[in-house]
């Protein structure tokens, strides 16, 4: 059943469970230890997942010789607030070409993800392909796949072909993190779309390409641009393929940078690390927190069926 | 069959042929060309090499190498351990999750974020975190000691950082699965008098399983391929005390340029992800309702 | 010309499930048909294949004139209302019923004023701009008639457009269907598995069974005149009652239990009746058949009554439903197998019920004057010359010649 009809069964049933609803009791005696004990594991779930985030916020604020004295030293507030990290990166380390060199990545790994897995989705949930199974098989595997076997062969192929110190074969090569989960999740959306939709458009006079375009393209929004979504964040974040290809500095992936960072100098400049950290950190944080729905509905949709 | 099934059957083809071709080029192609170099004596440190058959040498160099043997074996403890854990956390992170209460999404929010960012980024977080000048660890532990330099503490620090950033992924999965539970399971239960701890043993996690399947598959495969956590924090040391499989793989590539010894270690990785991924699919599998 | 035809249609699907069985069907230009049946009965197959949305295994469909069979959807010339409406949700509701006409690059003045008209007739001109998923049920299901009439197109399809409207609604858009389709005035094919649906709304109905077409008549004739036990017990609500009897050795009356009741003269032929002289039969009798014998005058004849114990009435105001069964220990029990298939359907009967289930238990449409009381025994007058028979084999209903 479409959700449409779903949601108008749901509207014509009486409101009775709102109505009883009851009234909040304060719990009390040992059913109040369970409630402040939920809720402290809770506030501990919390600090576990972000603190570390203030941590490193904190410490790029801090100068370096601050650090240095150690944590004991100037406690969990640092004394002097600095962004000097910051410009350090910018001006010094030069972080903003990494940045660049990620989203060109990332982004061009994303569109073509996209569009293929758009294409593969929509044939494989629709279409009356011999061996649609066997096909959704083999892309799940290759969801599987060792990064690290494919490292040795890619790297001769690139050297013979000359483009080894390059970010764009890298956005072939991040298909293999993208296309698989991509191509899973907009099947399952496809899957979950009503059929009689298409249908609906075909008899109102539609070819099959213009159902597509019109009407199924549309309404598949949501799906693509979850399916966007992760793919962007898995191409962004790979490292192995970017330690193992790129070589000059201004070559690299804004993962690969902050790693150089953290490795180069005998002492670590911790400020500096983590003010990079914090640059890299805050815009996929912003993505999660709009985008945490899609992306978790997105994920399961579908997988226990 | 009519003509229009077979338009639509070609337009089929035609729609997955991009994603077919695309994979097999990052995934079928390298793994031939990986069992062909492993067995020939690839190695770009030799000048002029005329890159000899070399049969089964390289795996038999492999399977009695003491440095290899022993990288498998971390690896194997590194998963084990780590899923244990990891799983064990996610499930009660989960179960958190599942209750409705007051900042359940800020909660929701929160814990993705973890699993969001690079590894890199998590890796390096944690770096600092226990770096006993400018971390947190040492302070609040009271205690005074470089986590990297010791094997053990190596570990620990390796697993923490994995868990901080995984656990997450598989409590969505959990939880997702949890969600599909019906209410009314638990109400007959508590009606015919079970316990909540019964109740979580025979209800719940039973009908959890294909979720934890799920879960579990993933987080397995990941934990033993696991590279990036094991680069950034200690580059296999101390030493090559905490060089798994695929650090070690890696170094034969790209430090040994040994693409002829690397490819065996590719092809027998490549074996070992099956296999474990077919005894999930095997054990795991008819168990559902 | 714009009729529809079904000329010994059949599917059958590649797992080997054959979902239609030589259907022959005409629907006349401007007629409204109903298909109807329970579910699993092939009838949204038949209804997909003319809609050219499922593939046809064997014979021809006809639409206005020519046949369709490989023509797609979109070159026959049809529209189609779903079950779940399949409303476009990214389009407003103009933009909805206008779609069609929008791919046939209409132009715009044009369209517009097409879909304004279709708006009117069905009250939608103040929604023209909101989404589908801003309407009520019965919003959204006048949206997808909306859509379809706007085409003017050779033929009508609906796949219980109302099953997925609550009751009250549905009634009332029962009425603004048939209003519909007669202003629009183009051939109808409706399927539902309401045989109410099916009575109030039909020109003709075409009953289904396993894929199979039973019968198509009006209305009015499938009630008084069902040609198998199926459609007999299909249509009418409450359904007809129906018994295991015994013709006698002269033809001219049937045991039911102890009673005698005699047999319509119209079936009293010997080329109708002969075979079954001291034999088994089915007899049907509808509720409304059987009167309170309390009420009636005493003369009629003892061949005309019927006792049995009430077990529950229903007091409708109008009219009463007297739920009674006949004294089963004075039924000879009966194994006579009914050829019905083997198969149960979830809303007919199932090979076996109508011995079992029915056998003894029946509904009396009485007048609310009567005096009878549940628990007690009562006694109908039975209207015989409205009876029914059945060959308890075959199912099929005999008639006089």
């Amino acid at each position: 059943m479409s959700a449409e009809a779903t949601r108008e069964m749901a509207t014509s049933r009486p409101l009775a469970a709102e109505h009883r609803r009851p009234r909040r009791k304060f719990p009390t005696g040992w059913a109040l230890a369970r409630e402040v004990g939920f809720y402290l594991l809770v506030l501990i779930a919390l600090a576990i997942s972000l603190f570390p985030f203030y941590w490193i916020v904190r410490t790029s604020l801090a100068s370096q010789s601050e650090i240095a004295r150690g944590t004991e030293a100037i406690g969990l507030l640092p004394n002097h607030l600095s962004f000097k990290a910051y410009s350090q990166d910018f001006n010094e380390a030069k972080f903003l070409t990494p940045l660049l060199n990620s989203a060109i990545v990332a982004l061009g790994a994303t569109i073509v993800t996209v569009v293929v897995a758009t294409m593969a989705g929509y044939a494989l949930a629709r279409l009356p392909i011999k061996g649609a199974g066997a096909i959704l098989g083999f892309v799940l595997i290759a969801g599987f796949f060792p990064v690290l076997a494919m490292i040795g062969p890619l790297f001769l192929l690139l050297k013979d072909l000359k483009v080894l110190d390059s970010i764009y074969p890298l956005i072939i090569v991040y298909l293999v993190y993208t296309l698989p989960i991509a191509t899973w999740l907009l099947r399952n959306f496809f899957v979950q779309m009503p059929v009689e939709l298409e249908e609906a458009a075909l008899v109102d006079g539609a070819t099959r390409v213009q159902a597509l375009r019109k009407v199924v393209v549309p309404v598949a929004v949501p799906g693509v641009f979850t399916a966007a979504i992760l793919s962007f964040i898995l191409a962004w974040n790979d490292f192995a393929f970017a330690v193992s290809f790129l070589s000059t500095s201004n070559k690299f992936t804004a993962p690969l940078s902050i790693v150089t960072l953290s490795q180069s100098a005998f002492v670590t400049n911790y400020s500096q690390l983590d003010a990079a950290v914090v640059i890299v950190t805050i815009p996929i944080a912003v993505i999660v927190l709009f985008a945490q729905r899609r992306i978790v509905s997105g994920l399961t949709a579908g997988s226990f069926r | 069959m009519s003509g229009r099934v077979k338009a639509d059957r070609r337009l089929g083809y035609l729609l997955v042929a991009p994603v077919l071709l695309l994979l097999l080029l990052v995934t079928a192609y390298p793994l031939v060309y990986n069992l062909w170099n492993s067995f020939h004596e690839v190695n770009l440190g030799i000048a002029n090499n005329p890159e000899p058959w070399v049969g089964v040498h390289n795996y038999s160099a492999m399977f009695s190498s003491s440095e290899w043997v022993d990288a498998l074996w971390k690896t194997a403890a590194f998963t084990a351990a780590s899923v244990v854990l990891e799983t064990i956390a996610a499930l009660g992170l989960a179960l958190m999750l599942h209750r409705k209460f007051p900042g359940r999404g800020l909660l929701r929010a929160a814990v993705l974020i973890p699993w969001a960012v690079p590894t890199v980024v998590s890796a390096e977080l944690w770096k600092t975190m226990i770096d006993p000048r400018a971390g947190f660890v040492d302070y609040i532990l009271g205690i005074h000691t470089t986590w990297l330099n010791g094997v053990w503490t190596s570990w620990v620090a390796i697993v923490v950082a994995d868990a901080w950033k995984n656990v997450p992924f598989m409590a969505i999965i959990l939880l997702a699965g949890l969600q599909v539970i019906p209410n009314e399971v638990y109400e007959a239960a508590r009606m015919d008098g079970a316990t909540s701890w019964q109740s979580f043993r025979r209800m719940t996690l039973p009908l959890l399983k294909p979720a934890l399947s799920v879960a579990l598959i993933f987080r397995t495969l990941q934990a033993f391929l696991v590279f990036d956590v094991i680069y950034i924090l200690t580059t296999g040391g101390p030493g090559t005390s905490t060089q798994t499989l695929s650090y070690l793989n890696w170094r034969t590539f790209l430090i040994d340029t040994n693409f002829g010894y690397g490819g065996a270690m590719s092809i027998v990785l490549v074996l070992i992800a099956l296999a474990i991924a077919a005894v999930y699919v095997r054990f795991m599998r008819p168990e559902t309702t | 010309m714009a009729t529809i035809t079904l000329e010994h249609v059949t599917k059958v699907y590649p797992n080997g499930a054959e979902a239609v069985s030589d259907l022959n069907l005409h629907v006349e230009d401007g007629e409204f048909m109903i298909l109807v049946g329970p579910s699993g009965c092939g009838k949204t197959t038949a209804l997909r294949m003319v809609a050219g949305l499922e593939d046809v295994t064997d014979g021809n469909v006809e639409v206005g004139g020519r046949v369709v069979n490989d023509l797609s959807p979109r070159e026959r010339d049809i529209a189609m209302v779903f079950q779940n409406y399949a409303l476009y949700p990214h389009m407003t509701v103009g933009e909805n019923i206008g779609f069609a006409l929008r791919l046939r690059r209409l132009p715009k003045a044009q369209m517009q004023a097409k879909v304004n008209e279709a708006a009117e007739i069905l009250g939608l001109t103040e929604h023209l701009k909101r989404k589908p998923a801003q309407l009520s049920g019965g919003q959204r299901q006048r949206v997808a008639m909306g859509r379809a009439i706007v085409r003017e197109p050779a033929a009508f399809l609906m796949d219980e457009p109302l099953s997925n409207l609550d009751a009250k609604l549905r009634v009332q858009m029962r009425a603004e269907v048939s209003r519909i389709q007669r202003r629009v005035g183009v051939a109808t094919l409706y399927v539902t598995h309401d045989q109410t649906e099916a009575m109030t709304m039909g020109d003709r109905v075409a009953v289904m069974r396993s894929g199979r077409l039973q019968q198509c008549d009006t209305p009015q004739a499938l009630y008084d005149s069902p040609i198998n036990l199926f459609v007999a017990a299909f249509m009418g609500s409450p359904a007809m009652n129906l018994y295991h009897a015994q013709v006698d050795a002269q033809g001219a009356t049937l045991k039911l239990g102890d009673r005698p009741l005699a047999l319509p003269q119209r079936l009293r032929g010997e080329q109708t009746i002969g075979a079954y002289r001291g034999k088994d039969i089915v007899v049907g009798i509808r509720p409304e058949d059987l009167t309170d014998a309390a009420s009636a005058s005493g003369q009629d004849g003892q061949d005309r009554r019927l006792e049995g114990t009430v077990d529950l009435i229903e007091a409708l105001g109008a009219e009463k439903l007297v739920h009674f069964h006949i004294d089963a220990s004075r039924l000879q029990s009966s194994d006579a197998r009914i050829g019905l298939e083997t198969e149960a359907d979830t809303e007919g009967l199932a090979s076996g019920e109508i011995g079992a289930a029915t056998m003894t238990a029946g509904v009396a449409r009485v007048s609310p004057a009567s005096r009878i009381k549940d628990g007690e025994k009562a006694t109908f007058l039975v209207a015989t010359e409205r009876m029914h028979l059945f060959d308890p084999e075959s199912g099929n209903a005999l008639s006089g010649a």
